[in-house]
């Protein structure tokens, strides 16, 4: 049976100042799957993501994609940062936030042309933003500016797509067209792995999930890992308040 | 006249040009820097230029202006690293330690210029104009240098225009697309360096900064588009450059670099207040424009409701009547006859006013305008 | 005479420094580089008012060029796109020119040397060939820089508690009823004062050098507030002393000493201190990596106890593999744990001991 893994973490270890905020990380993650990272806060999960794509000096461990180190194949990797992690009063439009999804396969010198100019508004397309094509990106909501760097991800055509927190302060309808285009690369056979951080949503939107607290607490099927017990395991003594919520969402 | 001067006038030539020079570099660099929020990273390395320009005078013996520049770009260059290494191994902060190595690499600028002096050959006179610049003294091979140095730093701007735009904008993105970030900022820091070495000459090491800064702010408030920002802002620059040169050699006694540094902040100041798209002024005028559209169409509209207890939308109303709505009388009035000179509400008898078909037909207008 | 000069410069390290260590926290340091710049307007204007030089109305004019500047920041930064270094940027140069141009222009035949406005003591010297007397370094500026010592301290003192609140969390403090900006306003108009005062006497670069190097030094060395302002006014007094020495030594100018001396200071901090010294640290980074990685060691042992992977997982000679250790590293750790007995060899493999056992526990329970 083809049990083909797109992204293998093994041993993944980061430390700041020999203080451990990701340790010892084995996780192995399957072609199709949706799956949501959640933990509480402090617990790594963007610290995952980064130094999964050696964002972050890593203390032990390696991450392979497609059989691969991640730096051979990183052409297969779709990023989404946090929304807060940039200015968005850079001056710049929308449609030129997604061509720099493109900067990577031009390699040095050149400069996005046609061919990148029309893979970006069929991103824009995707994302339902084609109309915002020349706003300035200071004139944007939440929520369009997440469809933005959204569509800035798949400009890249990855197989992987690695995502920070993109529901985070974004209205419904955001929200919503999000997990529909997540779903619909899912069902393209691409992998999403996405942090996550409304637990209330894990089980309406993702097939797997991970649990992480520095360590990682359990991992996969969503119906299977995302019990009341695993979340008590992960959020120490801070789960009280959920356990209504969880009694009726979990397992 | 002065375009004559311009051109034949040696003195007033190289000012010019080496102003307009500065103007340039400034404007390009200026928009990365202020972009990037490190705008006074410009002041500190300008700073910190001084004790290496004593230095190279102490060391070689010479005031040639291409090795005092080598010296003053080398301390600049390790007061850069300084101000990282601080930052990356301390918890204090990036503005902290820019203070830090500014006040020491200047203080020690100050010591050597000072035992400088005391040397009898020492025309030491010559360095300290590093201080306030003295673009009046500009030779023909002082504006070649920075003409070299500046077309030099702008290829390389053009050259690297991508990877320096997601530099600033957004770093971890583009270290995850695998482009060599690292280096890139380098290369910015080595460039910022080049354009304080073509300012020290003009505007001295404590205006230095202002030219960084300025014209890009300006350019911003009238684009949103990074390209045209980075135009715009060489463009103010070299005006700056310019007129700063030709007011200091019109006006007596008016140096040149503070003279630079007030046409740029005059330019700053009038692209906030009237630019197009940001401007305070336009947005007050916009916004009282649309305040009074809104009035306007309200004063119609209330016709219209007053008149649906005739039957008829053209039965007139007095003013009194309409007074309702909170404006004062003389407002109503007043907006009551630009809509008479627009043909949308008619004078009737004495104090009566009414729509007119013209009238009626707006505000239908304005209703499916509202309905997308 | 000489002596004078050093007690001076003493008491206006000391007064910098009881401002300066709020100006670090509050990440307005190089608001003391705008301010120290823009005085030189308020004076200038003041003298043409009043056309002497010993007239309180140029430290007025000074503290209110000081506060001018605060203002017109805080303004130009509320514009849409204006960030706050570029807002400092653009007022300090417009203010400092206008300066020098009023003086070039009115002010006679004046030749801007390096001796003028940055260096002090001749802070006034672009005004030289008006002035009757020369300016009298002695007592009557003791005096002034003493007082100002009190007036600072006292400050500082009296709104400890505000100072403190503001600084590190200014929108609580808002609904606790302080009010951030009134203090703000206050606390630079001070930061004016104190640098036109000492602007006569020791010049603009070493009161931003006063200002902000002793208190980072004195920032690397503590934690605590308090400590950290007692401990800056020291570092200060014993920088204008060693400055002061190294001047004579040398035959050079006293300010530009004293800035190098401070600055030599902190770099020297910056590498030695225990708590954030690089060199320092970098002794405890070693110690703590032996243990980090002897640590990381046990919990992937323990981790893969019990699953079939375990055998490949905890063989010697895959270490490197799983923990990216070349082979003399991944040795040494494993000596380092056999040592304390969290470990025992079995053939190829290695097998925790119920006391590393224990110790992987403790870890565990320690990091969540």
């Amino acid at each position: 049976m083809e049990n083909k893994y797109t992204l293998e973490i093994t041993d993944l270890t980061v430390a700041y100042d020999n203080k451990p905020v990701l340790w010892d990380i084995d996780l192995n993650i399957p072609e199709g799957v949706l799956m949501a990272i959640v933990g509480p806060n402090g617990a790594g999960k963007t610290t995952l993501i980064k130094a999964i794509q050696g964002l972050v000096p890593t203390a032990a461990g390696r991450v392979l994609v497609f059989d691969k180190k991640y730096s051979e194949n990183r052409g297969l990797v779709g990023y989404v940062p946090q929304r807060g992690s940039v200015d968005w009063d850079f001056p710049t439009s929308v449609v030129d936030v997604v061509k720099m999804g493109t900067y990577g396969t031009l390699g040095w010198f050149r400069r996005p042309g046609k061919k990148e100019e029309n893979m970006a508004l069929e991103a824009l397309e995707k994302v339902d933003m084609l109309d915002f094509k020349d706003r300035q990106i200071s004139k944007l909501s939440g929520g369009q500016q997440q469809r933005v760097f959204l569509a800035r991800a798949l400009v890249q055509n990855a197989e992987i797509y690695l995502m920070d927190e993109p529901f985070q302060g974004v209205d419904a309808t955001t929200e919503k067209a999000i997990i529909t285009i997540l779903k619909d690369l899912r069902s393209q056979g691409k992998t999403l792995v996405v942090v996550h951080h409304d637990l209330q949503t894990v089980m309406e939107y993702f097939d797997s999930v991970a649990l992480l607290n520095i360590r990682l607490i359990a991992s996969g099927k969503v119906e299977n890992v995302f019990t009341a017990s695993n979340l008590h395991a992960t959020y120490g003594g801070r789960v009280k308040f959920l356990d209504q919520e969880i009694s009726q969402n979990a397992v | 006249m002065i375009l004559h001067e311009l051109i034949f006038d040696y003195t007033l030539r190289n000012v010019a040009l080496g102003s307009a020079m500065l103007g340039i570099v400034s404007g390009f660099l200026g928009t990365i820097v202020v972009l990037k929020k490190q705008s006074l990273l410009g002041d500190a390395m300008s700073h910190a230029a001084l004790p290496g320009i004593a230095l190279a005078f102490i060391i070689f013996g010479t005031k040639n202006m291409s090795v005092l520049l080598f010296g003053a770009g080398i301390t600049a260059f390790i007061a850069t690293g300084l101000i990282y290494l601080t930052t990356k191994n301390s918890k204090i902060k990036f503005d902290s330690s820019l203070a830090i190595w500014l006040s020491t690499f200047f203080g020690l600028g100050l010591v050597l210029l000072t035992i400088i002096q005391r040397y009898p050959n020492a025309q030491q006179a010559g360095l300290d104009k590093f201080l306030f610049g003295q673009a009046a003294a500009l030779t023909q091979s002082d504006v070649t240098t920075m003409f070299i140095l500046g077309a030099v730093s702008i290829s390389i701007v053009i050259l690297f225009w991508k990877e320096i735009k997601i530099l600033i904008f957004d770093p971890g993105f583009g270290t995850s697309l695998g482009l060599k970030l690292r280096i890139m900022e380098t290369v910015v820091i080595a460039l910022i360096i080049i354009a304080i070495l073509i300012g020290l000459q003009t505007v001295g090491v404590v205006l230095m900064s202002s030219m960084l800064i300025a014209p890009a702010v300006a350019a911003r408030q009238w684009t949103d588009r990074f390209s045209t920002m980075v135009m715009l802002s060489a463009l103010f620059g070299i005006a700056a450059g310019i007129s700063g040169s030709v007011f200091s050699s019109k006006i007596a006694k008016m140096p040149t670099g503070p003279a630079i540094i007030v046409s740029i902040s005059f330019i700053v100041l009038f692209s906030i207040l009237f630019s197009h798209k940001y401007g305070l002024i336009t947005q007050y005028f916009i916004e009282r424009r649309s305040n009074r559209n809104i009035k306007l169409n309200r004063i119609l509209e209330g016709l219209l409701n007053l008149s649906v207890n005739h039957d008829d939308p053209y039965h007139p109303h007095s003013i009194n009547v309409l007074k309702f709505m909170g404006y004062s009388p003389g407002a109503i009035r007043s907006g009551l006859e630009i809509l008479n000179k627009q043909g949308l509400v008619e004078h009737r008898g004495e104090e009566e006013w009414a729509l007119t078909k013209e009238g009626y037909t707006e505000i239908e207008n304005n209703f499916k305008r509202l309905i997308p | 005479m000489q002596f004078e000069i050093l007690i001076i410069a003493m008491f206006v390290s000391a007064s910098c420094a009881v401002l300066g260590s709020f100006l670090i926290l509050r990440t307005m340091a190089m608001m003391s580089d705008a301010i120290s710049h823009s005085v030189l307007l308020g004076i200038v204007i003041a003298f043409f008012i009043v056309s002497s030089l010993s007239s309180p109305l140029l430290i007025v004019g000074a503290g209110l060029s000081g506060l001018l500047t605060v203002v017109m920041v805080d303004l130009v930064n509320k514009k849409k796109f204006i960030k706050k270094d570029a807002s400092i940027g653009l007022v300090f140069p417009l203010l400092f020119s206008i300066a020098i141009i009023i003086i070039s222009k009115y002010a006679g035949n004046i030749h801007l040397d390096i001796d003028s406005v940055l260096l002090g003591e001749l802070a006034f010297a672009p005004f030289n060939r008006i002035i009757l007397d020369g300016i009298d370094i002695g007592p009557k500026s003791l005096y002034v820089m003493v007082t100002l010592f009190i007036l600072n301290s006292f400050f500082i003192t009296f709104f400890y508690k505000e100072l403190k609140i503001t600084t590190f969390d200014k929108s609580l403090s808002s609904t606790l009823g302080f009010r951030p900006n009134f203090l703000n306003l206050f606390l630079m108009g001070m930061v004016s004062i104190t640098c036109v005062a000492a602007f006569d006497v020791v010049g603009s670069i070493l009161v931003i050098a006063y200002m902000i190097i002793p208190p980072a030094t004195a920032y690397l060395l503590t934690e605590k507030l308090s400590y950290m302002i007692v401990l800056s006014v020291f570092v200060g007094m014993l920088s204008s002393i060693a400055g002061f020495i190294l001047a004579n030594l040398i035959n050079a100018n006293i300010a530009g000493s004293i800035s190098v001396v401070c600055g030599l200071f902190f770099l020297i901090t910056l590498f030695l201190s225990p708590g954030n010294g690089i060199i320092f640290n970098y002794r405890d980074r070693i110690r703590k990596k032996w243990l980090f990685s002897e640590s990381l060691l046990l919990v992937h042992l323990s981790n893969h106890e019990g699953q079939p992977d375990y055998d490949d997982e905890s063989r010697i000679d895959h270490l490197n593999q799983h923990m990216l250790w070349d082979l003399k590293f991944g040795e040494k750790v494993v000596g380092i744990a056999l040592n304390n007995g969290y470990l025992l060899i079995s053939g190829q493999n290695l097998v925790l001991t119920d006391k590393g056992r224990q110790y992987v526990e403790e870890i565990k329970e320690s990091t969540i």
